[in-house]
């Protein structure tokens, strides 16, 4: 059956059973392979997107439930929180061998975008959800806290 | 891969830059060892790199016409760095611009980029840097050789006038970057590495600085291509309906159903099961559910893992093989009326790296093709070229980033690699991608072995320890597998008991007897290997036997270290910077402390936890390495911090338990991996040093357990002995 999805603002129609998890639609029909497999049961954050702004688990949201929704992948990310934490990513080192990082930069862009000041405990309970086997977690949460304060001086600067 | 045995014989190639001692290096190994330091660009690869404009200097280094230096990566990159470590050292004798230097994993070819400690390419043991660093230097410094002797030529002045820095000649007027001169330079001769003068330490600009970005880009945006990702013209995705319990094989099945599913191409019986082949994965793995299978159990491994450990504690009630003996330990403890002793249990372990099993295949004819995150080249090639029947030249293998290995990607027997291959070579000339889910990765096995020790000791007049008996009981790692000749030696498999053979404290009387049970549980290393264990036993015993006297844990081990002077120091410095014995915890806190010794480097980590009844929470851990010269000090950090998570998970919560020879455990709900909110914060100290790089990616394991048992026998006055610990 064919489904019309809104990603990273474009419209993209696929054909395929309603049941198929986003992600492998993504994935495997729309080749954004940004977004990652990691267990297909919600429970390690590696398919981490975006839908209408909610960090949401797609290895367990069929496609019919996507349909009509504001879906942004890794590759879409363009807000300056999103940039902000990339940055941060980046200067910190925080990826080692990187797989869950996509999830893990979802989570805490969307963490910014609705706290722009998060506390140890907000960080802990925004992404504990997300799984690094490589043990990132110091490193995520001082590029959360370093993308907040950059966050913060960008929009101070601009205001 | 477990390679400590060559670490702990000081193999590492010397810092000294000299001909002389590099060559007593490779001497001391085999054929091959000489072979992977050929520079030469041979007419095949410099044909292939001709391809893309870059010109090939020598094996490892490329510079293309618009000045980007490629260095050949010829280890994995999973995480550890490798990219940015082994790139580094080349940077530094070629004198380029951090910026201009990009890097590719390096193609299967032995003879060109074999482990110098392993006399074939392959990644582990924590010896990357230890193996790459003279000869990346080298390669490094051989390319700037023949850069300059282009300028020289070029400019008709003396190449040792002709400065170099940051990508640039110069020379009076003259200026050219590094690809201007590339061509000119790929013409001539590569030096002979005996002419080669390196830097000394005092001269480098890149090795030891924190800031050198990391060279294995694309991991906070998505764009890092991994196997998963691999998506070539008219692939298939396979999955595959292994047996439910270890050793079991497909009595009939009935793939009726799962072939009238949509997207499906074919299913058909390999060895280890039915695989389904797909247009995309969910076609595939839905399919499989449709499957009927009958599993024949006749060879299957039935018992659960409470019999494997019921078996080994009786074990260890019994002599075994004697793999170390000083003085007569056992006779001195049976005239002892005062003997300590202390049973140790250790689950088995799954690697549950993020990104779960996976291969890419291509079979045509007499030749392969592959794309994965290949950790073994030479073994996994040669594996490929047996089953098909083919020259192991005829396997190509592009190696990707892999997410995540900790020991499971190099696996004894290729298992995940030959399962793609024998699919593959059903469907000649379509790329097959193997796709495991998770539940398929936790179940596979190939896990850190199950092991019971036993420790009894008994103390002298002062409370130090006067004999010491260790036995333990567990499956061998290596046995059946090519490094079997290399690890085992008079039955014993180093990898069982390294930790507490060459025992870091002073005992003047000791024995170690070793029990390797044969089960039908595949096992495999897993991040520190036999260190997993023993270094948990041997320093929850020495913390023990320091309660028992009556003295500071800290102080206690200082005593015993009297001639260790390398733990002496970490132990101190870690001790220093965590305020051992000179701050006070908060109520409820409790404090503990290991150092341990692996992979030529050693770790002392010191863990601050609370207690509130019978949870715990550990807050904090300091960290002090000595791995030799630092290449990159952030990554060495990165690396002790990504080391103690993974230790602090199996500490915590991971076990793999069997009930009826069925892995009970499916999922991350199950199999019960750290997650953020109970990572303590960590800091970790360098000890400067001039000595050659040792391991880094897995000596920070092993103390972490240790270290939170002792800190909770130091709060609660209770020795836990059994991993995961658990207070109720």
């Amino acid at each position: 059956m064919a489904y019309l999805l809104t990603i990273n603002g474009q419209s993209h129609e696929v054909d395929v059973e309603g049941d198929m998890p986003l992600l492998w639609v993504v994935r495997d029909h729309l080749n954004l392979t940004g977004t990652k497999f990691g267990c297909g049961l919600a429970q390690c954050g590696a398919c981490t997107v975006h839908i209408d702004g909610v960090a949401t688990r797609t290895c367990v949201l069929s496609v019919a439930d996507s349909v009509g929704k504001n879906i942004t992948t890794i590759e879409g990310l363009t807000s300056p929180q999103a940039r902000a934490v990339q940055q941060a990513w980046v200067e910190l080192q925080v990826p080692q061998c990187g797989y869950c990082q996509s999830g893990q930069v979802m989570s805490a862009t969307a963490l910014l975008e609705n706290n722009s000041n998060p506390s140890d405990a907000d960080i802990d309970a925004a992404m504990s959800g997300n799984i690094c086997r490589c043990g990132t977690y110091p490193r995520i949460k001082a590029g959360i806290k370093m993308a907040a304060v950059q966050f913060k001086n960008a929009a101070g600067a601009t205001s | 891969m477990n390679f400590s045995r060559f670490m702990k014989a000081g193999a590492s190639p010397a810092l000294d830059s000299s001909r002389r001692s590099f060559l007593k290096i490779t001497a001391g190994g085999t054929a091959g060892l000489m072979l992977g330091v050929s520079f030469t660009a041979t007419s095949a690869s410099a044909q292939s790199a001709a391809t893309d404009s870059a010109m090939e200097l020598n094996a490892f280094v490329s510079i293309t016409p618009d000045n980007v230096v490629k260095v050949q990566i010829k280890h994995l990159e999973m995480g550890q760095g490798v990219y940015t470590g082994l790139a580094t050292c080349v940077a530094e004798e070629l004198d380029a611009d951090w910026s201009q230097v990009v890097c590719e994993h390096a193609p299967a070819n032995t003879a060109k980029y074999a482990n110098l400690l392993m006399g074939q390419q392959g990644t582990g043991g924590s010896t990357a840097m230890a193996n790459s660093f003279m000869q990346m230097r080298q390669a490094g410094a051989a390319a700037r050789a023949m850069l300059v002797s282009a300028a020289a030529a070029q400019w008709q002045v003396p190449a040792r006038d002709i400065q170099v820095s940051n990508g640039v000649l110069s020379h009076g007027n003259h200026t050219a970057t590094f690809g201007e001169l590339a061509v000119a330079a790929a013409q001539l001769a590569a030096p002979d590495v005996s002419a080669l003068t390196l830097k000394a330490p005092a001269e480098f600009r890149l090795i030891g600085q924190d800031n050198t970005l990391r060279k294995d880009v694309g991991k906070h945006n998505g764009t890092a291509i991994y196997t998963q990702d691999i998506k070539l013209p008219g692939m298939l995705t396979a999955v595959v309906a292994h047996s439910p319990r270890f050793g079991g094989k497909v009595k009939s099945f009935d793939a009726s159903a799962a072939l009238a599913r949509k997207g499906v191409q074919h299913v058909f019986a390999i060895d280890s099961g039915i695989a389904v082949l797909a247009n995309d994965y969910w076609s595939a793995t839905k399919a499989r559910e449709l499957l009927k299978i009958e599993w024949d159990d006749a060879t299957a491994e039935t018992r659960s893992s409470s019999d494997i450990l019921l078996q080994y504690r009786e074990l260890v009630d019994t002599t075994g093989t004697v793999a170390e003996s000083h003085g007569s330990a056992q006779a001195t403890l049976a005239q002892s009326d005062d003997v300590h002793e202390l049973v140790f249990e250790y689950p088995y372990l799954a690697h549950a790296q993020m990104e779960p099993m996976n291969c890419v295949a291509q079979v045509n004819g007499d030749s392969a093709e592959m794309w994965y995150g290949c950790q073994s080249a030479t073994g996994d090639q040669a594996a490929i070229a047996g089953l098909l029947g083919i020259a192991p030249q005829r396997v190509s293998i592009n190696t990707l980033f892999a997410g995540g290995g900790f020991g499971r990607r190099a696996n004894p027997a290729s298992d995940y690699v030959l399962e793609t291959v024998r699919i593959a070579r059903q469907v000649p000339g379509t790329p097959v991608k193997l796709v495991w889910s998770r539940e398929d990765d936790m179940q596979a096995g190939y896990y850190r072995p199950a092991y019971v020790h036993k420790l009894s000791a008994s103390l002298d007049g002062h409370g130090k320890p006067a004999a010491i008996q260790i036995r333990v009981a567990g499956q061998s790692i290596m046995a059946g597998t090519s490094m079997a000749a290399m690890m085992i030696t008079n039955g014993i498999d180093n990898s069982s008991v390294e930790g507490l053979t060459e025992f870091s404290y002073e005992v003047p009387e000791r024995q170690v007897e070793l029990h390797s049970p044969v089960n039908g549980v595949p096992v495999q290393w897993w991040r520190s290997v036999g260190h997993t264990h023993t270094a948990f036993s041997k320093e929850v015993f020495i913390d023990a036997l320091a309660r028992k006297a009556g003295v500071d844990p800290v102080a206690y081990r200082l005593d015993l270290l009297k001639n260790n002077p390398r733990e002496t120091a970490v132990l101190k410095l870690a001790a220093e910077k965590a305020g051992w014995g000179t701050t006070t915890l908060p109520a409820g806190w409790g404090r503990g402390v290991a150092v341990h010794t692996s992979f030529g480097s050693t770790v002392a980590e010191i863990v601050d936890v609370s207690v509130q009844g019978n949870t715990f929470k550990v807050e904090r851990v300091v960290a002090a390495i000595d791995c030799g010269i630092a290449v990159n000090p952030n990554i060495v950090r990165a690396q002790v911090e990504s080391a103690i998570a993974y230790g602090l998970s199996a500490a915590l919560a991971d076990e793999v338990t069997l009930t009826d020879g069925n892995v009970d455990q499916t999922n991350f709900h199950t199999y019960r991996v750290l997650r953020m909110n109970a990572m303590p914060s960590v800091e970790t100290h360098i000890v400067a040093s001039t000595n050659p790089p040792s391991g880094v990616g897995e000596p920070g394991t092993p103390p972490i357990a240790p270290a939170v048992a002792n800190a909770l026998a130091a709060i609660t006055g209770r020795t836990l002995t059994r991993l995961p610990l658990k207070l109720a």
